[in-house]
């Protein structure tokens, strides 16, 4: 990749954050209106591909120093977990549950176990794209 | 405590092996694994009184109620007898494996975690009386038997007879399922005793000979009855504690419990009756006269087994007549039968320990280099001299007993009068009666071939001595054995044979000591059974003496029609004949597939669409088109022109990127909002892809089209947009079913408690779809890793030769 490339490495550095935090919000506001955890770990995905081809692959290997297959692996289980989780109350297999809370900040908010089990997408779409993009990009 | 639970015993225990093996190395995993064996031997001991008095125990656990599918502990005579043999003889060759394998040398792990697994499929299989579970079982005990015989793996012989066993009996074990489906249809249960109970109300079905038929290829494979004993021999190769523990006293009897418990329910049909006596007397001749043939000692051995398999088969069968007659007469071949199945598990056992043995202290098994042991290993020759004249029916050892009965019950059969059998029956004890003489001349062969005779100890590859005492005690046990059966074969009758027949026929006894038969080792002279056996001893020790004259006559038959010969045929065959297939059509090019593929689902699609009437147009509820949708289609149009006409890579990648955004502006004009919103991120992720990866693409070229690929391509594009286009306007104008939009409107606020019903269907309605679909996901990305980063070479690492 280009090393030179200023304009798009100081812009790409603002703006990975700004669809970081979207990709965030997009993902909780998942249950109301539009997004959830597949749009979510697409989007960061989105912007940590922003900086893979602003910066390098190296460069960017640094930064998010995770490995990525065991995000992989990490999503599935909570996702399984989730929909496993509820034969411990002795109701079918992916029964979700949820209830309304008063949270500091927040207010009224609904707590859904639909929540974790997105997270699982989310951290599955992630670590499988970019392990996928790695993997192609990193290919000599 | 539900005893159910014990039969997970071995399995459970099998869980830690690998750990004590590699943790605890100065003790013998084989130590460990023995309490198992003698835990549960002791434990079913405690049910003797229980089935002895003609009562049975029974402990269950649903594992899927729905479908009427349970693990089922069914404890009665017939199957009390198999968990103690199983447990029993398990313990002794586990003690015996101790000093058999070596445990710095061998993989004890891997060997004591297959043992146990089969331990606990066997106990399944015999305790099952759910049909489904005891196929579940009947296949582990398949699968651990492949896993055994193959313990050697980076031996051919060792592969090749464990694909081959697994290959006979996995296929006869399906043919079996078929049968237990058609009886769980017919009978409307899978429980065998209601099976049993409610026979009268099916038993008249057209399908009932064909269920018998399909159990039988299970029960034949399994058991090693013609014509599928070949995988026996080869599954020699496995390590000779599991030749004795599978191989002869356990798995192969498997076939003959499966027949002894569904006599019951077949008894009344005549195929039954004729199959099962029928094959297990050829059988019986086949293996006994093919034995002599053999120079391996567990070759004799194996083609022993596949021999006397065949005797209780035919035993079986003709027990199955007891139900068609009130004579006392075919009473006694379910006894026999029951018994002599306790005596072949008994001698059987012990000789192969003593293969095993010779093996082990000289080196070979090959009987031509072997001679004149018995000075130098006195115990082991008591040991097979014991178990080999038991075999032959000698007296004074368990097998006469057995034997006698065998050949009692064989010449009752020409008394028999249904199904042809009093024009056919008199040939049962004729073959009967020549191929116990063959019995006499392997069991003697086997014997004397080994330890008497010529000393040629130079030959050997080790020097000869007798085995260590740890390994001559199972064998020592089970001879001890042999005798005891002969000197009190009725109190074994009344504890063992008899609740066990009575089990086996249970319409016909009440109690287990009406079944009991009184045998004894001398009735007169007026007795014929007694007169053969004399006849055995006189013709086959005159066999035995002049066995160099007539022993090249197995010479005479051409390898190629043997039916080895046909399996490997069948094999090769299958093999070339699926690879020509497959390249026939698999050219390697994804564009073919994909050719493929889509000409397949076009026409499919536009001629299901026609033949079955289903296309409709409704325009009444279409939107209205405006000028924002047409200049979106024709750059979605005008886009996918520019991929096709593009020369070069990077504008078809830009070109496919402006036909996806398009789409996506689409979904926006119709609100979908979810759509459109992953539709860009996707399409903005694969660009970038494209990209990435784009410096790896070779030049644009095309792989050699003609203008007539072009077309056909051509041709089929517009097929596919056709199809896709009329499955669409047909879909909406048809309105067959009510849609299922309203339910989601109701209940996604109350019951999934969200307001985004797009998503509420992806992680909650179908939340199955999700979580599959992010599984097919990761499987995609770790296969990409694994292609690209770890490079595996072409040929792959070579495990199979060391």
């Amino acid at each position: 990749m280009k090393k030179n490339n200023v304009i798009l490495q100081t812009t790409a550095k603002v703006t990975f954050f700004i669809i970081f935090l979207f990709s965030i919000h997009i993902f909780f506001a998942g249950h109301f209106a539009p997004g959830g955890g597949f749009v979510g770990g697409l989007l960061t995905t989105g912007a940590i591909v922003l900086l893979l081809l602003a910066f390098d692959l190296e460069t960017v290997k640094a930064t998010l120093p995770f490995n990525f297959t065991v995000v992989i692996g990490v999503g599935l289980l909570l996702s399984l977990g989730t929909a496993a989780g509820s034969i411990l109350f002795n109701v079918p297999f992916f029964t979700h549950a949820f209830a309304h809370f008063e949270l500091p900040l927040f207010g009224d908010t609904e707590l859904h176990t639909a929540m974790i089990f997105d997270s699982g997408v989310y951290l599955v779409v992630v670590g499988a794209a970019i392990t996928i993009i790695q993997s192609i990009g990193g290919d000599e | 405590m539900e005893f159910v639970w014990f039969i997970f015993l071995p399995a459970l225990a099998a869980l830690f092996i690998p750990t004590l093996f590699k943790r605890v190395t100065g003790i013998h995993t084989g130590w460990f694994v023995l309490i198992i064996p003698i835990v549960l031997f002791a434990y079913y001991s405690t049910y003797l009184p229980l089935t002895a008095s003609g009562e049975h125990a029974i402990s269950s656990f649903d594992w899927i109620p729905s479908l009427g599918i349970s693990f089922v502990s069914y404890l009665d005579g017939l199957s009390l007898l198999f968990t103690l043999l199983i447990t029993g003889i398990g313990a002794l060759v586990v003690l015996y494996s101790i000093f058999y394998l070596d445990r710095h040398k061998e993989k004890l792990g891997n060997f004591y975690v297959y043992l146990l697994l089969f331990m606990t499929a066997m106990l399944g299989v015999v305790q099952s009386d759910n049909i489904i579970s005891l196929y579940l079982f009947w296949e582990l005990t398949s699968i651990s038997s492949f896993l055994l015989i193959g313990y050697w793996y980076t031996r051919d012989g060792s592969r090749f007879g464990a694909l081959k066993s697994m290959m006979i009996t996995v296929g006869g074990g399906l043919m079996m399922l078929g049968g237990f489906v058609i009886l769980g249809i017919l009978g409307d249960t899978y429980s065998i005793r209601e099976l049993i109970s409610g026979l009268s109300n099916y038993s008249g079905d057209p399908l009932f000979t064909l269920a018998a038929v399909l159990l039988l290829f299970g029960a034949f494979t399994k058991s090693a009855q013609f014509p599928f004993y070949i995988w026996l021999p080869d599954a020699m190769e496995a390590p000779t504690p599991v030749s004795a523990y599978l191989h002869s006293a356990t798995m192969v009897k498997a076939g003959l419990y499966l027949v002894a418990r569904f006599t019951p329910i077949f008894a009344e049909s005549s195929v039954w009756i004729w199959l099962v006596s029928g094959i297990g007397l050829l059988t019986l001749m086949w293996g006994s006269f093919f034995a002599v043939k053999q120079t391996d000692l567990k070759g004799i051995l194996a083609f022993s087994t596949v021999s006397q398999l065949g005797l209780i088969m035919s035993l079986l069968g003709a027990g199955a007549i007891a139900y068609h007659s009130d004579d006392t007469l075919f009473r006694f071949a379910m006894f026999a039968a029951i018994f002599h199945l306790v005596n072949h598990a008994v001698f059987k056992g012990s000789l192969f320990m003593i293969a095993g043995i010779v093996d082990h202290e000289t080196g070979t098994r090959d009987i031509r280099k072997l001679g004149g042991l018995m000075s130098v290993m006195p115990i082991s020759f008591t040991v097979a001299f014991i178990g080999g004249l038991s075999m032959a029916g000698i007296p004074p050892f368990g097998g006469f007993l057995s034997k006698e009965l065998f050949l009692d019950s064989m010449v009752a059969l020409k008394h028999f009068e249904l199904f042809n059998f009093d024009t056919w029956g008199i040939l049962f004890p004729v073959i009967a009666w020549i191929a116990s003489v063959f019995t006499f001349v392997y069991s003697f062969y086997f014997v004397f071939k080994t330890f008497t005779g010529e000393k040629k100890f130079d030959k050997l590859p080790l020097k000869p001595h007798e085995a260590p005492i740890g390994m001559l005690i199972s064998p020592i046990i089970l001879a001890i054995s042999v005798i005891a059966l002969f000197f009190i074969p009725n109190v074994v009758g009344k504890w063992i044979v008899a609740p066990a027949v009575m089990a086996a026929q249970p319409q016909l006894y009440s109690l287990p000591s009406e079944a009991a038969v009184h045998v004894q080792a001398w009735h007169g002279f007026e007795y014929i059974p007694m007169w053969l056996t004399v006849g055995v001893i006189a013709i086959g020790a005159l066999l035995f003496t002049s066995i160099k004259k007539w022993q090249p006559v197995y010479g005479l038959q051409p390898e190629k029609l043997s039916l080895n010969a046909l399996y490997d045929g069948v094999m090769t065959f299958s093999e070339k004949g699926m690879n020509k297939l497959s390249r026939f059509y698999m050219n390697g090019l994804i564009r073919t597939y994909l050719l493929y593929m889509f000409a397949f689902f076009s026409v499919m699609t536009i001629v299901v669409l026609f033949a079955k009437g289903a296309f409709k147009l409704d325009m009444s509820s279409l939107s209205p088109i405006t000028l924002f949708a047409v200049m979106n289609a024709i750059v979605a149009i005008l886009g996918t022109g520019m991929v096709i006409m593009s020369k070069n890579r990077i504008s078809a990648i830009i070109a496919l990127g402006a036909v996806g955004y398009s789409v996506a502006l689409f979904f926006v004009l119709f609100k979908a909002p979810d759509l459109a919103l992953t539709q860009l991120v996707i399409e903005t992720i694969s660009v970038a892809l494209f990209l990435l990866a784009f410096r790896h693409l070779p030049a644009l070229k095309t792989h050699g089209e003609t203008k007539q690929n072009k077309l056909v391509n051509g041709i089929i594009a517009i097929g596919v947009g056709l199809s896709v286009t009329l499955v669409a306007l047909s879909a909406h104008s048809n309105k067959l079913v009510a849609s299922i939009s309203q339910y989601y409107k109701d209940t996604v606020h109350t019951e999934a408690g969200g307001g985004n019903i797009v998503n509420v269907i992806l992680v909650d309605y179908r939340g199955f779809d999700t979580l599959f679909e992010i599984a097919v996901l990761s499987i995609a990305g770790i296969a990409v890793l694994g292609m690209i980063r770890l490079r595996l070479s072409r040929k792959g690492s070579d495990d199979e030769k060391e």
